[in-house]
């Protein structure tokens, strides 16, 4: 094929314009070969931006993760030292953490969002409207100034601190440098990224099929657990992974309210490409974290099959 | 003793009264349907006797018992919703069981029941594992109703669930309806806007009109002896002129200043002005026209309805419109254009108050 379109191109590029009449010189058979539908150039920006920006880079990580330490080449002999290092030298203690803190703050958050959410879909026109722009307008600001916002709030000699001192002679303290409140930040941060898939899926429940399971004698909690959970449960879904997801990968949370009283995972990889200048133990650490987030992507839309949704118990 | 009994029920949203005083009592084992065109307050009506709305003034009575108050969760009636209301995540089985699990009822039990009702719905058992989103229009209504009577409800209602069908399915869904009433002997209380509806499968059918029960009756009775001109008109088509009392025994009409003979009670006492209606089907054409006829109207034909075994025909008569409905294919047969005289006997025709515009 590629031989054969080389030779019209070269050699008999006159004949294809001479019988259809209409040409584009020397390109025209070649081009004739490619797809002609829409869809595929549409999709050719993006796809190439997510061959060389997200692909590949992907590929020279997972490379890396199998190079001897300390080195700056993707080339080499293959071997599994960052892996039995990552064990050996305690990595797995942050993995440990950042999953915890991910999963408590999903939890958390699915349970402050949820009454929201559905206070929101219930709620007429305008007033929501009002709520989701309230709940949008601190996404305008940057993470990490929200975040030292509530470290002043919350540190020793700070707002509350200051306050509770003058008012009633009993300060708080530091409130900081602590993982519960790695965790508040983490709720905090991510509550948007919860609560529009839950609103979402709420919307997609049929007031009168509420309505129809009450007045078959279901109670408030039955009408919930049999109708409004089961079938919301793709907003409930997608909102908790992208929660859990995101809350793996963070790392402001701990720097500015932990204050060093635990070490994401996402930090100790930042300092092994940094400070460590280890990149291939940086690259085993972060294919470990994508393996994570892949494991909990592919359990989570698995189960958020949308055939399944709609005609299973 | 009624099993439903409404006693001057009044429905406030707000200053717009939905429903106004309206007093009324269905009976035990009965196909009762409430009928009015959009906006009259039915809708509003079957809300509050679900219990999904309360009354703002009066009593909604259950075998002699208040429950105004009374969440519909915890009433003993149930309603097929205009949109039908299943449960799109569940199996048709698990729809009709739906209300004896909550219920407790245990598993096997269930699905005995559940199967039961299929059958009585008229769907096959074998739908039981089918999910609700892969039946068809008239499969789901039937879902809908074995899930409403696997609840044993005292009473059925139905928020024009048909209202959605095809012509077609409708009919034969209305004759089932009827049918699964006759056979399981609930009381059932239909509401829809469509005459055609209430007549094929009611007991008694009580119009409505702006929040008030205009008449209440058989469809024959109501068909027959409409208590007022939107009555008449609301069921069915008809003819009507504006009159005046002239002298005992006739009218005359406003528009043509013809007189129009009646029955001497026609009219009722004190009658001023008002309109007289006939129903097409009393119209009377050419040679059917008796002596002594209500009075003879000369026209012509301008328009020909086909509707089955039955033929309508638009005649206009100076500046009016008149249908004249015939037995299809009777002795002669005229056509568009031909010019024909039209009257009626003095006894088919019905007379109402009415202020004229």
């Amino acid at each position: 094929m590629t031989d054969r379109s080389f030779d019209a191109t070269v050699g008999t590029s006159a004949t294809p314009d001479e019988r259809t009449g209409r040409g584009a010189g020397l390109l025209r058979p070649w081009l004739g070969r490619l797809p002609r539908n829409a869809g595929f150039w549409s999709a050719m920006p993006l796809s190439l931006l997510l061959l060389f920006g997200f692909f590949g880079p992907l590929v020279l990580v997972v490379l890396y993760s199998f190079m001897p330490r300390g080195s700056f080449s993707p080339i080499g002999w293959p071997t599994l030292e960052n892996y039995r290092d990552i064990v050996e030298q305690n990595f797995y203690i942050s993995f440990g953490w950042s999953l915890l803190m991910a999963i408590v703050a999903a939890v958390l958050l699915l349970l402050v969002a949820y009454p929201l959410a559905v206070a929101m879909v219930r709620l007429a026109g305008k007033k929501a409207d009002i709520y989701t722009i309230l709940i949008v307008a601190p996404l305008f600001v940057a993470e990490n100034i929200r975040l030292q916002g509530w470290s002043l709030f919350f540190d020793k000699s700070g707002f509350l601190d200051g306050a509770m001192e003058s008012l009633f002679g009993v300060g708080t303290g530091s409130l900081v440098g602590n993982i519960p409140i790695v965790i508040f930040g983490l709720v905090y941060v991510y509550l948007p990224f919860m609560l529009f898939p839950l609103i979402l899926g709420l919307t997609n429940v049929p007031g009168d099929a509420r309505e129809a399971a009450s007045d078959l004698g279901a109670t408030r909690f039955q009408v919930f657990r049999d109708i409004e959970l089961p079938l919301a449960a793709p907003g409930v879904l997608i909102g908790t992974l992208l929660c859990f997801v995101l809350s793996l990968g963070a790392v402001s949370e701990a720097k500015f309210l932990g204050k060093g009283a635990v070490i994401p995972i996402v930090q100790d990889i930042d300092s092994a490409f940094t400070f460590g200048q280890n990149w291939p133990r940086g690259s085993a650490l972060s294919v470990l974290l994508i393996l994570i987030a892949a494991a909990a992507v592919v359990v989570v839309m698995r189960r958020v099959d949308i055939d399944r949704m709609f005609t299973r118990r | 003793m009624a099993i439903l009994e409404l006693r001057n029920v009044d429905k406030f949203f707000d200053d717009f009264v939905a429903v106004d005083r309206v007093s009324l009592s269905i009976e035990e084992g009965e196909f009762f349907t409430i009928v009015g065109p959009s906006g009259s307050g039915k809708t509003t009506m079957i809300r509050m006797l679900v219990g999904m709305d309360k009354p703002t003034n009066g009593q909604i009575l259950l075998r002699g018992e208040a429950i105004n108050d009374v969440p519909a969760n915890l009433r003993p009636t149930c309603m097929v919703f205009q949109s039908l209301a299943l449960f799109p995540h569940m199996t048709v089985g698990g729809n009709v069981e739906y209300s004896m699990k909550c219920k407790g009822v245990p598993k096997p039990e269930r699905r005995r029941r559940a199967l039961h009702f299929l059958s009585v719905a008229h769907l096959p058992e074998s739908y039981y594992d089918k999910p609700v989103t892969q039946c068809s229009g008239g499969e789901r209504q039937r879902v809908a109703i074995a899930r409403a009577l696997a609840f044993d409800p005292e009473i059925l209602f139905f928020d024009e669930p048909l209202s959605a069908i095809d012509y077609r399915l409708r009919k034969v869904l209305e004759r089932e309806l009827k049918d699964i009433q006759r056979a399981t002997g609930k009381t059932f209380v239909y509401i829809t806007h469509s005459l055609e509806e209430a007549m094929v499968m009611s007991d008694r059918i009580a119009v409505m009109r702006k929040g008030r029960i205009a008449q209440i009756g058989t469809p024959n009775e109501i068909y027959r002896s409409p208590n007022s001109h939107f009555v008449s008109e609301f069921m069915g088509e008809v003819n009507s002129f504006k009159v005046r009392p002239e002298k005992a025994g006739s009218l005359v009409d406003v528009e043509s200043g013809r007189a129009i003979i009646v029955e001497p009670d026609a009219a009722p006492a004190g009658f001023k002005a008002g309109v007289l209606v006939v129903r097409p089907e009393d119209m009377l054409m050419g040679r059917q026209i008796p002596a002594g006829a209500a009075c003879i109207l000369k026209g012509r034909i301008v328009n020909e309805y086909v509707l089955g075994s039955r033929v309508q025909y638009q005649v206009r008569s100076g500046e009016s419109l008149y249908l004249v409905e015939k037995i299809r294919a009777t002795e002669d047969a005229e056509g568009i254009g031909s010019d024909v005289e039209i009257g009626w006997r003095p006894g088919d025709a019905r007379v109402f108050d009415e202020p004229l515009q």
